[in-house]
């Protein structure tokens, strides 16, 4: 009843309605969490950047390991978390990274190289793929950016209404 | 699409085909919002590529802005902000 504020939890089936349920559940988490006494700057940065970090987790994480993208992502993630907690096993982890991202992307001189090189900077898991998956990932990347936004859109209009 | 150019200057070398590429590249041209209107298939890929780049910073700085602007609404509120995400929970 009550998700029907949020039109995307309308339709089930939708990737929009897993995302935006995963990530209303994290800002709940971090609602939760929050301190009761004023905040610092450092403490307003830090919220920021805990909420970027769920909207972007909660994007790889209702996508699901199928797809490339969403494997970076999560493991992106997951390095960072873990970097906090064990020095040791990020020491590894960044490793098997630097390793696969030597690896050089075919080259495809009618794209124009420069083109391809920032887009595989900006497809999480971009550097590893070739190029026909790459182009294939970024779309399914950008779909799911777009519904992100929207949700993050619609969870500000109920708050400010 | 009709007519596409004929690719016989190169012989294939790559496992990827051109024509492949071409369709996935048409998939993402109607992605951006800026070529769903124009209904040329006369851009080029690198183009195609160029723009795709541009539209996907412009959902990541579309992403960092909402979350500054959530964070500052979780900020400011007591609660009852808190208790209507709990509620869409339910």
């Amino acid at each position: 009843m009550t998700s029907d504020h949020i039109p995307s939890l309308r339709n089930p089936s939708s990737i929009r309605t897993r995302l935006a349920h995963r990530f209303v559940r994290a800002l709940k988490k971090l609602s939760m969490d929050r301190p009761s006494s004023p905040v610092s700057v450092s403490d307003r940065y830090k919220r920021y950047r805990m909420i970027r970090a769920a909207a972007y987790a909660s994007m790889a994480s209702s996508v699901g390991p199928r797809r490339a993208w969403a494997r970076a992502l999560l493991r992106k993630i997951r390095n960072r978390k873990t970097g906090n907690i064990s020095m040791k096993r990020r020491g590894v982890r960044t490793c098997l990274v630097t390793k696969r991202t030597l690896l050089k992307p075919r080259d495809h001189r009618e794209m124009g190289s420069q083109q391809e090189n920032s887009l595989r900077g900006l497809v999480p898991g971009g550097e590893e793929m070739d190029f026909c998956r790459l182009l294939n990932e970024t779309g399914h990347y950008i779909k799911c950016l777009r519904a992100q936004v929207k949700v993050m859109k619609n969870i500000i209009d109920l708050y400010s209404n | 699409m009709s007519g596409r150019r004929s690719r016989s200057r190169q012989s294939g070398v790559s496992r990827i085909t051109e024509d492949q590429i071409a369709d996935l590249v048409t998939k993402l041209q109607q992605l951006i919002p800026e070529n769903r209107s124009r209904r040329s298939d006369k851009v080029s890929a690198s183009r195609v590529l160029q723009e795709t780049c541009n539209y996907i910073k412009n959902l990541h700085k579309e992403v960092d802005d909402l979350s500054d602007r959530l964070s500052e609404l979780l900020e400011s509120s007591d609660g009852a902000q808190a208790a209507l995400i709990r509620s869409l929970l339910m």
